[in-house]
């Protein structure tokens, strides 16, 4: 039973991805859309730090066009984090058993 | 509200300005501009170009200070007077040149 | 003029994901009409309103990052940004869109100053009103 976690709020505003990390199995997926994307951006963050610890266990996603609205640039985020437009949003939901949201 | 213009509806709110600015030209701006009781003349069609601009760089209708500040700086004292604009504009230079230019309502008008 | 007041606005919140930004950017705009004393503070997410390059045509709504830029036409001269808010995002001054002003010898000048923790809460403490978004 994999699962597809999705996270909307900023990682620097709430805890819902320490919360979501901290939950989520090997084999899982975390993507993070809407204002979530601002953690995905690379540097020497803690939020960069907790997703690179995630993620032996975990693939990340950060949505695309949520990102390019942020002036993210797609070669600017931690790596080893995957960007996915909308299509590829729908593939990872597709992929796991099911999906749930951390708000 | 609408203006009928070609054959079709293009929608605007309850005050006339147009709903989607994408569907502008300077045809329809001819017609509400008629609808305004206004004859675009060059300098009209000056006032109203510059606003279409001022959008374009900022996504912002400006508020009329701002507009004849900016018109200022680009036109001279001359076509930018208060007295001059509300000459070609005399329902109020911002909201009329607005509206004929598909902009949404000024912001910073109270 | 006697009267004056110094006001705040304090942002804090990311934009596109909610409304706030955009709020707060309008109600700088038609509050300008009023001839007061504003700032704007940028901390927090509130620093991720600011950067450049903000492409919105793929999320389906209304790009307002432009509009920061005109805000020196409404005589808004100064945007504080905070330093440890930028560099906790792994963010840096050279991320930020370009702000400027006209000053009194008519050269544009930036808008934009990047201040300590300790220094943006001087700047809060001296505030007659503070407006938080």
């Amino acid at each position: 039973m994999s699962t597809l976690h999705t996270v909307n709020k900023s990682p620097y505003e709430r805890g819902s991805l320490d919360s979501c990390l901290a939950h989520a199995l090997p084999g899982d997926a975390v993507l993070l859309i809407e204002d979530a994307v601002v953690g995905a951006r690379a540097g020497s963050t803690r939020v960069a730090e907790a997703l690179k610890a995630a993620m032996p266990g975990c693939t990340i996603h950060v949505l695309g066009p949520d990102l390019a609205a942020r002036g993210i640039p797609a070669d600017a985020v931690v790596e080893g984090v995957s960007v996915v437009d909308y299509g590829g949003f729908v593939d990872l939901a597709a992929t796991h058993d099911k999906s749930q949201a951390w708000l | 509200m609408s203006y009928h213009f070609n054959g079709a509806d293009i929608a605007s709110d309850e005050e006339g300005y147009l709903t989607d600015l994408s569907l502008w030209n300077p045809e329809l701006a001819l017609l509400i501009a008629k609808d305004e009781k206004i004859e675009m003349s060059d300098e009209h069609w000056e006032v109203v170009n510059f606003l279409r601009e001022y959008y374009d760089e900022y996504q912002i209708a400006p508020a009329i200070r701002v507009l004849t500040k900016a018109l200022k700086k680009k036109l001279g004292e001359e076509k930018s007077s208060n007295k001059y604009l509300y000459e070609l504009f005399p329902y109020g230079p911002a909201k009329q040149a607005c509206k004929i230019a598909g902009l949404p309502k000024p912001t910073g008008c109270v | 003029m006697s009267d004056t007041k110094r006001f705040l606005y304090v942002n804090r919140k990311a934009p596109h994901g909610t409304v706030y930004a955009l709020e707060s950017l309008e109600v700088v705009l038609i509050g300008a009409a009023f001839e007061q004393d504003v700032s704007l503070a940028f901390l927090d997410d509130g620093v991720f309103q600011l950067v450049k390059k903000q492409v919105t045509t793929g999320i389906g709504v209304k790009n307002f990052a432009p509009t920061y830029r005109a805000l020196g036409d409404y005589d808004v001269k100064k945007l504080y940004v905070e330093r440890e808010s930028l560099a906790e995002r792994g963010l840096t001054e050279d991320d930020l869109m370009e702000v400027t002003h006209e000053n009194d010898d008519e050269e544009d000048v930036s808008s934009i100053e990047i201040v300590d923790r300790a220094r943006m809460a001087q700047i809060m403490a001296a505030q007659d009103v503070v407006l938080s978004f």
